[in-house]
């Protein structure tokens, strides 16, 4: 499972490098379907700053078409950045975050 | 449903359309008209292109028209309902030669007529009828010929009824004439035209009906292969057409309606496991199926796919296929599941295997190697997938094993190999197909293994080609899984490592555990037991795993540690996987004892491992070094305060965690900067910056973990062995943190530093190769150091003052009799004290004993036994001591100390802190540990400044002392006394009334005596002033005694002047601008002393002895008018009562009671040697200028150059007149010696009589 979630960064990058030559900073963050496989469909984000975010979702999951992943993702990053913008959060530390956790897990059982 | 789009493109177009013609009555020309014209016809139709109008908006297209001709039968006529498209008659052509009118009107209007109605029985409306005329059936029917126009005219009104288009007239068609020529181009446009349009229309009503079936599908019965066909019926008309996008789209809509198909309502059935056939355009075996309402759901989603496939490389759009395909397998894969349909074991990965393989196979058929090298990324996906599926294939199939495969699994390969069936035709004859492949990977092991390693490196190489690094390393580990299984390790270690060097570096937690785990069993089959034991190490502290496999690994160190074996099987692993080194703490905090002192080191450490271990010993090696500047620097005062006592380690998660920050590089180092505008202080801008770039900016290479098998540093195995070491035997490490005490070396003075850290477990030693950040201690040494110093500032002289003696021991130890010598000083003795205690307190400032001192005095040495004190320890007393206050100009006594040094007189000089009088009194203490004597200066100030002065009254004389109190504190003064040290018989009259006197700070007290004396009063006076004083409120014996000496000179009263103001004659009293007499009148009071008469008088010519005086009338105050000489010269006789009397002339300037004006007598003191010359001052000079006067006349008749040039001459015969001779002296004389009663004397001016003006003083 995190073997996927490591080499779709493969993908990742290739994506951002492709991404990074043709538009410059008009950039869309979401990078689409990463890594399809068998079991999983892997969707990547990546914000302006480089922090990579990875959805993976089981591919029996139909009802979740690309615009709800984009949206997943959107309010990811909403979350992310108020975590980062905690004075009290140390970039590079694990995120302690129960506002994170709540909306991480609340999309979790939404998509079920 | 969304619209139909393709793009505009001009392709040149296949059509096939169906055209009826009709033969000539007349003769057979009727077949042969069409059949000579058949050719060109057919040949010139798709010349040129049309532009194809399209319903729903969609884009119009150049395309060509290509027909197919038929010949007209009404059986080919479509029936309502029909849904073949491919063999649709599009339009009708009726041809006709017939030029003859009768032959028209008998024949060719009724065949009309009937194909006609034929035609408006089928609902076709789109028919042509082409009327060829030549010149040769015009020539043939000359007789009965009619204009050519009116058959045309007739057929016009017969049957195109408003639509003239309908009919067309194509003239000599075989003939290669400019007429015909254009007959036949307005011929074919005209036919491309009516072809189009029918075209459209019936196209349109096709979508149409399609798209109401589609409707439909929700209804009962509905079925999705009919449905199937008809789509699939336009994707052909589209595919013919050369549009193959939108062939594309027809089957991209079939392929979605039937994914949700298939999630509505379900599709199965039973299928082979044959794989996709992409070999030919089309599947028609399949199809059928499909037609038939037979296919399976994979039969369906293969022959979709085939379409597409060939319609994708029909668009040159390969790489598409690949990408598809991958969707595909998955989807299929994901379907089957979902619909639970039952499949044979194994049978989804055959066809998954088999259908990436020809996938690839047909993506190869049409590419070439170069352009498949560079495509690479589009195509690995497959491979990786296909590498897989064989995988687990062979895993079912045991052939990945040491084994051969047994009988089950055998049955299980027959069985899957049994589901492909036979081979396809196509395929038959190909050495090398998917089909075959797998058949061949499946018959052994050893065949699998060839083509699982060909797969599978094929795929690392792409991944590594287009630098998916990450998944040619996961492909590397499912490599290594397999060579694990075929207990191959070696090859399987350098994959592993490879991939848990990567997941290491980029701080992947659960990777690497699993990873690691890999490892470790790959190594224990290795026996590479050192490194097998770090990896259970880091193992048993990883915390994604459960505690049943952490405890595993921990128990597999436990057991190696455990045997006994001898010591060349010791293994040294790093310590930061076992344990963890959080916190070291010093006690006490300063990290910094006297030698010999107690110096704990607590640490703390954090054990990882799941259960508690045991440790024989746990060291930390020192490393020494000698203090720097000797041992004798007292570096108790300058320790370095960079140790807190505690230092907190930073983990850098050297096992993979989450990455932590330590990994992610330092903190950033942040600062805020302003830029304020120079004029006025605004704020410019401001911003932050990063004072730590070239740390945070730093090439992150570096960072990469060590390249050694457990990504883990090594242990450092150079052990310093012998050098001094702070050990604990016998601990046990708990799970979670351990505190551990250990005594520190603290024998020789210098630093310590901790060096490494060594937990001993068996025959397994755990290293910690640096402690860092560097911990260190010291031990220093310490002389004894003695100090005094006053307990309270400022020490007063003539108090008894608190002094305290700080001895700090150093490494020296007090013994019982070790004694101070302090060598007595009169001038500061030491007050002995009974009751004199010593605190002795250790190097933290706690008390630890008191004892009472000793003091033993003898003459010269005052001897203080110390108390026993331990080295380190600081002794404490205090001693009261009085320094006597000076009390005048004493001779200083040439004495010497007991140890032969000048005694130092204690000078006092004035101090510019303090107004008080400063003395710096020395001590010189003899110490046991020494033997030089300590020297040591104490300050004491004097607290008073005391002066004196002489008064009189006539005769009588008085001595005034004025003792001023300078110090902050308040004193009483008593037994005031003041002695004649010479003069038995003199009295000195205390006028003071109070025996005890209040003096505060900065405040003053006068005393005064009356001089009395019986016979003489001797002219000089050597008093002491003493008194007693204390501070206030203090006890009668706290009173000390303060002495002054002081000497007076010339004390006795020699004269005495008088002086009388007389009013103008006639007036009764002064008047202000009147002037009026004043009477001076000195008398010499005494007889002359002996002193006197040989230094003052001289003799006089009748033999008196005389001295002259010089008196002066001056008025300070302005009051006066001194008119007339102002001083005089008068000469007395030395003996008493004589007197001497002048008269000046003074005017009063004011009116009211004026004090007279001051009179100053003076002694004159005429030169010895110039006494005989001159014996008057005054009379000298009038002598000289006279005689300077009586030389200018005889030489020169200019009275003024004479006068000038004659003072000239004067002032140089006075000079040689009166070389070496001192000029005359005034000297004033002392006080007391001259009495002046006029001296607050006033007088009554009244105004001036006729005042005109009146003075008013307002002060």
């Amino acid at each position: 499972m995190s073997a996927f979630l490591h080499t779709s960064l493969d993908v990742v990058e290739e994506k951002i490098s492709a991404v990074g030559k043709s538009l410059g900073d008009q950039r869309e963050l979401y990078l689409g379907l990463l890594y399809p496989t068998e079991d999983y469909k892997v969707y990547g984000y990546v914000t302006n700053s480089k922090v990579k975010f990875v959805i993976v979702v089981d591919s029996s999951n139909t009802s979740l078409r690309d615009n709800e992943i984009r949206s997943m993702f959107r309010k990811l990053h909403n979350s992310f950045t108020d975590v980062m913008c905690n004075p009290f959060h140390n970039p590079g530390d694990p995120i302690q975050s129960k506002a994170f956790d709540g909306i991480v897990s609340g999309m979790m059982v939404q998509t079920g | 449903w969304k619209a139909l789009r393709r793009p505009l493109s001009t392709v040149k177009q296949v059509y096939s359309f169906k055209e009826k013609h009709h033969g000539d009555l007349q003769g057979a020309g009727d077949q042969s008209l069409f059949t000579s014209l058949y050719t060109s016809l057919a040949q010139q139709l798709p010349r040129e292109p049309m532009e194809w109008r399209r319903t729903y908006g969609r884009a119009p297209k150049m395309i060509h028209l290509e027909a197919n001709f038929v010949q007209f039968k009404e059986e080919l006529l479509p029936k309502e309902g029909n849904k073949a498209l491919l063999t649709f008659p599009f339009l009708h052509i009726y041809w006709t030669d017939c030029c003859d009118t009768e032959v028209y009107k008998s024949l060719v209007k009724e065949d009309m007529l009937r194909w006609q109605n034929s035609l408006r029985a089928h609902g076709s409306a789109d028919w042509v009828i082409i009327v060829v005329e030549t010149n040769d059936n015009k020539k043939k029917n000359k007789t009965n010929i009619l204009p050519r126009s009116s058959i045309v005219d007739k057929i016009r009104s017969d049957f195109c009824n408003k639509q003239n288009d309908r009919c067309v007239v194509l003239s000599d068609p075989l003939k290669d004439s400019s007429r015909s020529q254009e007959s036949w181009n307005s011929l074919l446009l005209k036919l491309r035209t009516l072809l189009l349009m029918s075209f459209t229309k019936n196209l349109g009503r096709f979508e149409d009906d399609m798209r109401t079936l589609r409707e439909k599908r929700t209804q009962p019965g509905w079925s999705f292969c009919e449905y199937f066909m008809v789509q699939e019926e336009l994707a052909f008309v589209f595919e013919m057409l050369q549009q193959f996008e939108d062939a594309l789209v027809q089957y991209d809509e079939l392929d979605a309606l039937f994914t949700q198909y298939v999630l509505n309502f379900g599709a199965g059935g039973n299928f082979g496991w044959s794989g996709l056939l992409l070999r030919r355009p089309i599947d028609m075996e399949k199809r059928d199926g499909i037609q038939r309402g037979e296919a399976s759901l994979l039969d369906l989603r293969s022959y979709l796919f085939s379409r597409q496939c060939t319609l994708l490389i029909f668009l040159q759009r390969p790489w598409e296929v690949t990408q598809r395909a991958l969707e595909l397998l998955h989807n299929c894969v994901q379907e089957l599941r979902l619909l639970e349909v039952s499949v044979l074991e194994g049978a989804l990965d055959c066809w998954v295997f088999l259908s990436c393989l020809e996938v690839l196979h047909r993506i190869e058929g049409c590419c070439d190697q170069a352009q498949l090298a560079a495509n690479c990324s589009h195509t690995v996906g497959l491979w990786a997938y296909a590498t897989d599926k064989l995988k687990s294939l062979g895993e079912l199939c045991g052939l990945v094993s040491e084994k051969e495969p047994t009988s089950e699994d055998l049955n299980r390969t027959v069985d899957l190999l049994a589901g492909l069936g036979d081979e396809r035709p196509e395929t038959v004859n190909s050495l090398q197909s998917p089909y075959k492949k797998l058949k061949e990977a499946l018959s052994s092991v050893e065949a699998f293994e060839r083509h699982y390693l060909e797969l599978s490196h094929a795929a690392m190489e792409m991944y590594r080609a287009i630098g998916r690094l990450r998944s040619a390393r996961l492909v590397g580990k499912s490599l290594a899984e397999f060579y694990m299984r075929k207990a191959d390790p070696e090859r399987a270690e350098t994959f592993l490592q490879e991939a848990l060097k990567s997941y290491v570096s980029e701080g992947w937690s659960l990777p690497v555990t699993h990873t690691r785990k890999q490892i470790a069993a790959c190594q224990k089959l290795l026996g590479r037991t050192e490194d097998y034991l770090q990896t259970s190490a880091l193992l048993a502290g990883d915390v994604n795993l459960t505690t049943e496999e952490r405890k595993h690994f921990c128990q597999e160190i436990l057991t190696f540690a455990g045997k006994s074996g001898d010591q060349s099987q010791k293994v040294t692993l790093s310590m930061g996987v076992f344990t963890q080194l959080t916190r070291l703490q010093f006690r006490p905090a300063t990290a910094s004892v006297h030698s010999g002192a107690v110096l704990q080191v607590e640490l703390t450490l954090r054990c990882l491992m799941p259960v508690s271990v045991h440790i024989q010993q746990l060291a930390a090696s020192i490393h020494f070094d000698l203090e720097r500047g000797g041992t004798n620097g007292r570096s108790k005062g300058t320790q370095r305060q960079t140790n807190p006592g505690t230092v907190e380690f930073h983990q850098s998660n050297s096992s993979a965690g989450p990455p932590s920050s330590s990994a992610a590089g330092p903190p950033l180092e942040l600062d805020e900067i302003q830029d304020r505008s120079p004029s006025d202080n605004s704020l410019n801008s401001t911003g932050v910056v990063c004072k730590n770039t070239h740390l945070v900016m730093r090439r992150h290479d570096s960072h990469s973990p060590p390249d050694t098998p457990n990504c883990v540093s090594p242990p450092a195995v150079a052990m310093k062995e012998g050098a001094q070491m702070l050990k604990v035997q016998d601990v046990t490490l708990e799970p979670g943190n351990n505190s551990i005490i250990f005594t520190a070396p603290s024998g020789q003075p210098g630093t310590y530093t901790l060096r490494q850290l060594y937990a001993t477990v068996g025959q397994v030693q755990f290293v910690l190769p640096h402690i860092y950040p560097s911990v260190q201690y010291e031990v220093y040494s310490q002389e004894p150091q003695l100090t005094v110093e006053p307990l309270s500032e400022p020490l007063l002289a003539g108090l008894p003052q608190m002094v305290k003696f700080t001895l700090l021991t150093g490494h020296y130890t007090v013994k019982k009799g070790d004694a101070l010598q302090l060598s007595n000083t009169d001038t500061m003795p030491i007050l002995p004290s009974s009751s004199c205690t010593a605190r002795i307190s250790n190097p933290a400032a706690e008390l630890v004993g008191e004892s009472v001192l000793s003091i033993q005095s003898s003459e010269k040495v005052t001897s203080i036994s110390l108390p026993p004190t331990p080295p380190y320890h600081t002794l404490e007393f205090h001693l009261e001591v009085l320094c006597l206050i000076p009390s005048g100009d004493e001779r200083p006594a040439n004495e010497r100390l007991t140890n032969g040094e000048v005694r130092h007189r204690p000078r006092s000089y004035s101090h510019p802190d303090t107004p008080m009088t400063a003395i710096d009194q020395r001590m010189s203490i003899d110490c046991p540990w020494s033997i030089y004597s300590t020297l040591l200066a104490l300050t004491f100030y004097i607290p008073f400044k005391t002066k004196h002065s002489l008064l009189s009254a006539g005769n009588r004389k008085y001595i005034q002392v004025c003792v001023q109190n300078v110090s902050d504190v308040n004193f009483t003064l008593a037994e005031v006394k003041l002695t004649e040290k010479q003069h038995a018989t003199l009295e000195l009259q205390s006028l003071n009334t109070k025996t005890q006197q209040l003096l505060c700070s900065k405040h003053s007290v006068f005393c005064l005596w009356e001089v009395r004396w019986k016979d003489d009063l001797p002219s000089c006076l050597q008093c002491v002033f003493s008194a007693d004083f204390s501070p206030l409120n203090q006890d009668i014996s706290a009173f000390k005694p303060f002495h002054y000496q002081f000497q007076f000179e010339r004390v006795t009263t020699l004269y005495s002047v008088r002086a009388d103001i007389l009013p103008p004659a006639g007036e009764q009293h002064c008047r202000s601008g009147l002037l009026c007499g004043l009477e001076v009148c000195i008398t010499r009071l005494t007889e002359p002393a002996e002193g006197e008469l040989a230094e003052d008088s001289k003799t006089d010519t009748d033999g008196l002895k005389t001295t002259k005086l010089m008196y002066e009338v001056a008025d300070s105050s302005s009051n006066w008018a001194v008119c007339g000489k102002s001083s005089g010269m008068v000469s007395m006789p030395m003996a008493a009562s004589a007197t001497h009397k002048v008269q000046i002339e003074v005017m009063p300037l004011f009116a009211g009671h004026l004090p007279f004006p001051k009179i100053k007598v003076l002694k004159y003191l005429p030169h010895t040697a110039a006494v005989a010359i001159q014996p008057d001052p005054d009379s000298c000079v009038e002598n000289d200028s006279l005689s300077l006067l009586d030389k200018a006349l005889d030489d020169q008749g200019d009275t003024a150059s004479i006068r000038s040039r004659g003072s000239v001459h004067s002032v140089g015969s006075g000079d040689q007149q009166q070389k070496g001779v001192a000029m005359p002296r005034l000297e004033p004389f002392s006080p007391g010696q001259v009495f002046n009663h006029s001296y607050t004397q006033q007088v009554l001016v009244l105004p001036a009589t006729d005042d005109h003006i009146m003075e008013v003083n307002a002060t």
